[in-house]
């Protein structure tokens, strides 16, 4: 095994490379900018044998990925913020068509005000798309979740496109040791990609053309359906990707000492490895609290989020957007498997680091002795009323 | 009814199987009047499901209603005005 000091960008551009996809398109937009540069030096210089498709938006990028794919062609995007919203309409369209595109997200925090830095309001629109969205803690996790991603995508009981979130320069602008894997061993895990339909002129066809109201509904009860089922392959393929790699994130969630925790901190993205490393401390001192991560954030782990929180004393959600006009969106669905479950521990929302403030451990530190001596609705963590205005029409 | 296929794939010229008529409020009538055999009303047709031969009296062009979504273009378009659009009851 070697290590090398690669930045996330590039280290997830090098491992694109050896997914070898046939066609890239994508459109520059901060902070994604360099894994997309990195790939398309890589096509110019002959290294990667891929048709690299320049566009003049986010939406032809996803355009073009969308009719390569139908052609049965492997494909890869990256985008973040903006650059995401405006391939949405595209996005739906891909995930109905069950074409398995790789699509990276650099998180970024949504306009206006303008504003680079990361969090997760991006990545949570694409909630209700039909896509698998799965969120990286770090830089080797990003790394082997885009082989795993087209492993999932293209399984034959799946066939859905995947976008993997990594936090916007916290992971895509840092450098960390990782490990890129070997072409031989990524080419023995991940088989062509073959799918059953694709588009020639051989066998002419037409992908999703129309559905009158007496079949819609039973087309998207079955992508609904298949997006369920693919919990099953997303666990299965981490497992297989240790086996091969020997390195595990967890599969849906990961569960870190869970087990005999009172209190539970919840989250997705790189926030993870600051909870992690803050409860590792508490523990030193006897409190009794773990870590869930929420790995795949659709399709929701449900069963997964309850046997890990039922029997909890309370539970800390932090999470990186807001659903403007009600609040927590992680937390809120987090309470709503738990409601029926039967055994609904306490949960506490937090709304952090929007626009990219940042998350210290003394941050975490701070939530956590807030959630023991009161109920938190909601909180905005480290909201500065000094600079709000009395009077918001003013 | 038939299975849902994957992705809802279809062969070409499978999307007759798809009523689309049941979107119309107006009707085309053709009153075989003044027609003068042009063939206007069939060529300016955006969903290709207006046919038939001759002129005036022997005319008989008209819509397969099974597509037609009364779009009134043929009405608009017909340089005789032998084609009226009435309100459909149903």
């Amino acid at each position: 095994m070697t290590l090398e000091v690669l930045e996330g960008s590039k280290a997830v551009s090098d491992v694109i490379g050896l997914c070898k996809p046939d066609v890239i398109s994508a459109y520059p937009i901060t902070p994604q900018t360099h894994i997309v540069e990195n790939l398309s030096e890589m096509v110019a210089d002959g290294k990667l044998k891929a048709e690299y498709i320049r566009v003049e938006s986010e939406h032809s990028a996803a355009s073009a990925c969308l009719g390569a794919s139908l052609t049965g062609a492997r494909t890869y995007t990256a985008t973040t913020s903006q650059g995401l919203l405006l391939m949405l309409e595209v996005l739906y369209n891909i995930s109905a068509l069950r074409l398995p595109v790789v699509l990276t997200c650099a998180n970024r925090a949504i306009s206006s005000p303008l504003n680079i830095w990361c969090d997760h309001q991006d990545a949570i629109t694409l909630r209700d798309t039909g896509w698998i969205q799965l969120f990286a803690e770090d830089i080797q996790e990003a790394v082997d979740m885009h082989i795993q991603a087209y492993k999932i995508g293209e399984d034959k009981r799946v066939m859905l496109p995947v976008v993997i979130s990594m936090d916007g320069f916290l992971l895509t602008h840092t450098f960390e040791p990782v490990e890129v894997p070997s072409e031989e061993d990524v080419d023995r895990f991940l088989p062509k990609y073959n799918p059953k339909y694709f588009l020639t002129t051989k066998n002419p066809m037409t992908f999703g053309s129309f559905a009158e109201p007496d079949k819609y509904m039973e087309a998207r009860y079955i992508l609904n359906e298949v997006l369920n089922q693919s919990k099953v392959v997303i666990a299965e393929v981490a497992r297989d990707f240790k086996d091969a790699f020997g390195r595990f994130g967890g599969d849906l969630v990961e569960e870190y000492n869970t087990k005999d925790a009172d209190i539970v901190l919840v989250g997705m993205g790189s926030i993870i490895s600051t909870m992690k490393e803050v409860t590792d401390e508490l523990r030193k001192r006897n409190n009794r609290i773990g870590v869930l991560k929420i790995r795949s954030f659709r399709p929701f782990p449900d069963k997964e989020i309850v046997s890990c929180l039922k029997d909890k004393k309370k539970v800390i959600v932090v999470e990186k957007a807001i659903s403007l006009g009600f609040g927590s969106i992680l937390a809120s669905e987090i309470k709503s498997v738990l409601y029926n479950s039967g055994a609904a521990p306490r949960v506490d929302s937090f709304i952090a680091a929007l626009g990219g403030r940042d998350i210290s451990k003394e941050t975490i530190n701070k939530i956590i002795e807030k959630s023991m001596t009161e109920k938190v609705d909601l909180e905005f963590v480290d909201l500065n009323r000094d600079i709000l205005p009395e009077d918001f029409s003013e | 009814m038939a299975k849902l296929t994957f992705a809802l794939i279809s062969k070409p010229a499978s999307s007759r199987a798809n009523k689309t008529g049941s979107w119309r409020v107006y009707k085309p009538r053709w009153k075989h009047d003044k027609c003068v055999g042009c063939r206007l009303c069939d060529i300016v047709c955006p969903e290709g499901c207006v046919s038939g031969t001759g002129k005036k009296k022997e005319s008989t062009m008209n819509a397969d209603f099974i597509y037609c979504k009364g779009c009134g273009i043929c009405a608009k378009e017909c340089p005789v005005k032998d084609i009226e659009m009435i309100m459909e009851v149903k």
